[in-house]
């Protein structure tokens, strides 16, 4: 288990659950390559269990490997990227910390978008399918992934994901991923950009606290701006410590509640929107 | 970070180095880990050491080599030692430098039997 979040990538589980099939659970390990025991390994008398060195006297060789811890994910990502650049979707990584508001912006932005683009979202939580129903209570299709012990989602899960979605040339794919402002960022899910939120609650030094995800976002959405009145927060410097870490991290301030800034956030999305849909094939950039 | 999907990630390209190059146990795993990875070598061992169980990896000794931070200012040309990846231009101080290394975090290379 991850000695910083207690995180596990086994027994995580994906909910198809659209229109036309009843409600259904795929259940699977995530990684079950991760624990196969090299094939030959009987063959040479290896103990199945507590093999050491001790008073071995084999010839070992060196092999070279050169290879990134994250190569595999990197590439399910880069799969997932293709196959959204060839149906025209602009897919979003909405990362952030438990609380931030994510679900709640997610259904203000799905119901404001309604009959002007098409939007399927996929959820990410450890546990329960209760972000997933508050998106269908939209009318939007939505898959829930849930990680088990795992702190992220991977490029894999999203991959599986894929499949039961609609995904609509010129629409949208919002893929909210678990709260956490620590693991996803490394993780490549194939999105055209990371989209950090970060609420106006959670003070100003979060950027510098978390420096790898605000480097990783190209976008950062301010939340709960209407909040600004009760609190002794000052987000400009919020602001500066973010333009710090990334100094080309476009930034809105929004309210899921009020309103504010929505649609300028909104106008971001169709943009993004459109630009995929007229680039058939040829991939939406990928995040620096 | 989740040091255990990465050692996972390590367990997963070691047992497709086993089949390809004929390998049955693997004695020491030599790991590059940059300053700026952001990953936790303690954290990373504890996790392969569990993420190794049955594997043909079971019981390696994991190797961590530091690798520093090193990075350029776009602005004024200088480079630099790097303590975090927001670390600006210690010359001009206008912008963060750019990583050049300590961002690795990849298997090197394995000794096996």
């Amino acid at each position: 288990m991850c000695t910083t979040c207690g995180c596990g990538n086994e027994g995580a589980t994906i909910d198809h659950h659209h229109a036309s099939h009843p409600y259904r659970r795929l259940r699977r390990a995530v990684m079950p390559a991760a624990h196969v025991a090299a094939p030959d390994a009987g063959d040479r008398g290896i103990r199945a269990e507590g093999a050491s060195a001790s008073g071995d006297a084999a010839p070992s060789r060196r092999v070279r490997i050169e290879q990134d811890l994250l190569a595999r994910n990197d590439a399910a990502a880069a799969s997932n990227r293709r196959r959204l650049a060839a149906a025209g979707v602009f897919a979003l990584n909405l990362v952030s910390s438990p609380g931030s508001g994510k679900t709640s912006l997610l259904v203000r932005t799905i119901e404001r978008l309604a009959g002007r683009l098409p939007v399927a979202v996929i959820e990410g939580d450890q546990q329960t399918s209760r972000d997933a129903e508050r998106i269908r209570a939209t009318g939007a299709p939505a898959t829930q992934i849930n990680t088990g012990k795992g702190c992220h989602l991977d490029a894999r899960m999203v991959g599986e994901a894929l499949a039961g979605l609609p995904l609509a040339r010129g629409g949208l794919l919002l893929v909210e991923n678990v709260g956490n402002l620590v693991c996803p960022a490394a993780f490549d899910l194939g999105e055209a950009h990371k989209v950090v939120i970060l609420s106006v609650t959670e003070g100003e030094d979060k950027p510098l606290k978390y420096p790898d995800m605000f480097r990783a976002a190209d976008l950062m959405l301010l939340n709960k701006c209407d909040l600004l009145p009760y609190l002794d927060v000052d987000i400009a410097l919020a602001e500066a410590h973010a333009r710090r870490v990334n100094p080309a991290l476009r930034m809105i301030r929004v309210s899921a509640t009020s309103g504010e800034g929505m649609d300028e956030w909104l106008a971001w999305l169709e943009a993004g929107a459109q630009a995929a849909a007229d680039a058939p094939g040829r991939g939406v950039a990928a995040p620096a | 970070m989740h040091e255990l999907s990465l050692a996972e990630n390590a367990i997963a390209i070691i047992e497709d180095a086993a089949r390809r190059e004929c390998f049955a146990r693997v004695r020491i795993v030599r790991v590059e880990l940059g300053a700026l990875s952001c990953v936790e070598p303690e954290a990373l061992r504890f996790a392969f050491a569990s993420a190794s169980l049955g594997s043909c990896a079971e019981g390696a000794r994991l190797e961590i080599l530091a690798v520093a931070g090193e990075g350029l200012c776009e602005a004024c040309g200088a480079r630099a030692p790097m303590e975090t990846v927001y670390d600006l231009c210690p010359r001009c101080g206008i912008r963060p430098l750019k990583v050049l290394c300590g961002a690795e975090m990849r298997i090197r290379d394995l000794d096996v039997e």
